[in-house]
C-alpha cells in the first residue's frame, strides 16, 4: 500500500461488512474510502448504518481480501455439481426452526 | 455490550417487530423518542423560559445544521460529505421537538416552522459560533468540537436535571447523537493538527479564529437550571485535551462582547436565513 504514503493519491478502498439486528452473520454491503482502520469504522456507520439497521460492523481493507477468480471456476466449484449426497435434504424440518 | 438483547444472535432472531418483516433488511426498531413523555410544563415550571430555552437550543441547532449542510458537494470525500450531513440531520431533529416545546410552552402554539422559517435574523438566540461561515475544513471540524463538546455537556446535564420532562427527553436522545458528533469531530482535528504541515497550520488559525466567540458558551443565564458558567471546566478541558493530542495549543483569546443569546448578531446570520427560509417563504402554506 505504498501509494498511501502520498495523501493526494486518494484513501484506500475498504469493504464493509455490517451484522443486522436479526442477522445471524455479517454480511458484504458495499465498500468506501477512508484513510485508516478508524475512520473506516466511522465512515462505515455513517453511511450504511443510517437506517438502523446494524448492531456490528466490521471493516477490512480490499486489498487484503483474497478472492477466487473466474479461471478457478471449475476446478473449484463444478466437483461439487452432482454430489447430492452432500445436501441434508433426508431430514424432515420442524416447522419452528428458523433460518434454514 | 455482549450481554445485550440486540446482541444476542437467538434472541434476537426471536425478536417480533410489528412492522413487516417482509421488510427488516432495511431497518427496524426506529424510537419515538417522545414516546410517553407528558407533555403538560410541570407546575413551578416557568413556561415563557421555558419556552425562550428551548427556543435559543432549538436555534443553534437549526444554524449549525444549516452551516453543516453547506458541505453537500463541497466536502474533501463522499464519505466526510455523508457524515457532515448526517451530523446535521441529528441537530435539525433536535431543532425540530425544540420548537415544537417552545411553541407549546409559550402557548402561542405555534409549529416548528413558524420558528425556523417565519423568524427574521433579530428574534434568533443562536450562539454567534453556529453562524460563522464554514472557512475550510479545518474551520468547521474545529467549530464542530466546540459546539458539540459544549452542547453535549449542557444536554448531559438537563437529561438528568431538566424539570421539564420533554426537554429531559430530547436531552437524552441528544446525548448519544452529540457524543458522536465529538468523537467525529475530535478524530478529525487530531488528525489535521497532527498530519501535514499545511493541516497543522490551518488548525491552528481555525483554534484562533475560533477562540473569540467560545466566550458567549459560558455566559448569561441559566438554561432551566444548567448555568453555562459551570460547563466551562469541562468543555474547555475536553478542547484541551484533544488540541494536546494533536500537538495544538489552545489559544487564550478576549471574548468577543455581547452574546448570540441576547440577540447580538454577526453579519452571517441573515444570508444564511435568507437561504433557508427562501423556500417557504415563497410558498407559506405549502405542504409536500
Amino acid at each position: 500500500m505504498s501509494d498511501t504514503d502520498d495523501p493526494k493519491a486518494g484513501w484506500p478502498l475498504y469493504e464493509v461488512f455490517i451484522r443486522g439486528k436479526r442477522g445471524l452473520n455479517h454480511v458484504h454491503v458495499g465498500s468506501l474510502h477512508a484513510a485508516d482502520d478508524r475512520m473506516a469504522l466511522t465512515h462505515a456507520r455513517d453511511l450504511y448504518t443510517r437506517r438502523n439497521e446494524g448492531v456490528s460492523i466490521w471493516v477490512v481493507l480490499s486489498g487484503h481480501i483474497t478472492a477466487s477468480t473466474r479461471d478457478e471456476k471449475d476446478p473449484f466449484f463444478a466437483p461439487s455439481a452432482d454430489k447430492i449426497y452432500r445436501h441434508p435434504t433426508f431430514y424432515d424440518i420442524p416447522d419452528d426452526v428458523p433460518h434454514i | 455490550m455482549a450481554d445485550t438483547d440486540d446482541d444476542h444472535i437467538y434472541l434476537s432472531l426471536a425478536e417480533e417487530h410489528g412492522d413487516g418483516d417482509a421488510r427488516w433488511a432495511f431497518g427496524t426498531g426506529f424510537e419515538d423518542p417522545l414516546h410517553g413523555v407528558e407533555t403538560a410544563v410541570p407546575a413551578g415550571v416557568d413556561a415563557v423560559r421555558l419556552a425562550a430555552d428551548c427556543a435559543a437550543l432549538a436555534d443553534d441547532a437549526l444554524v449549525g445544521a444549516q452551516r453543516l449542510a453547506e458541505w453537500c458537494t463541497r466536502a474533501p470525500e463522499l464519505e466526510e460529505e455523508v457524515a457532515l450531513a448526517n451530523i446535521g440531520l441529528d441537530l435539525l431533529g433536535q431543532a425540530r421537538l425544540l420548537y415544537t416545546r417552545a411553541g407549546q410552552a409559550d402557548g402561542s402554539g405555534r409549529g416548528e416552522d413558524a420558528f425556523a422559517y417565519f423568524r427574521d435574523a433579530d428574534a434568533f438566540r443562536s450562539l454567534r459560533l453556529a453562524e460563522l461561515p464554514n472557512g475550510d475544513f479545518a474551520f468547521s471540524v474545529v467549530r464542530l468540537l466546540w459546539l458539540s463538546s459544549w452542547r453535549l455537556a449542557l444536554f448531559t446535564r438537563l437529561a438528568h436535571g431538566a424539570p421539564d420532562p420533554v426537554l429531559a427527553a430530547v436531552a437524552e436522545k441528544g446525548v448519544k447523537e452529540l457524543t458522536y458528533h465529538r468523537q467525529y469531530a475530535a478524530d478529525w482535528v487530531v488528525r489535521l493538527g497532527d498530519g501535514t504541515e499545511e493541516s497543522h497550520r490551518r488548525t491552528v488559525a481555525a483554534l484562533a479564529g475560533i477562540a473569540p466567540y467560545t466566550g458567549e458558551l459560558f455566559t448569561g443565564a441559566p438554561v432551566c437550571g444548567v448555568a453555562p458558567a459551570d460547563l466551562r471546566d469541562e468543555v474547555t478541558g475536553v478542547v484541551r485535551q484533544v488540541c494536546a493530542a494533536a500537538g495544538l495549543e489552545l489559544p487564550e483569546a478576549e471574548p468577543l462582547p455581547g452574546s448570540g443569546r441576547d440577540g447580538d448578531r454577526t453579519d452571517h446570520l441573515a444570508p444564511l436565513l435568507a437561504e433557508l427560509q427562501s423556500v417557504a417563504r415563497a410558498h407559506p402554506e405549502g405542504v409536500w
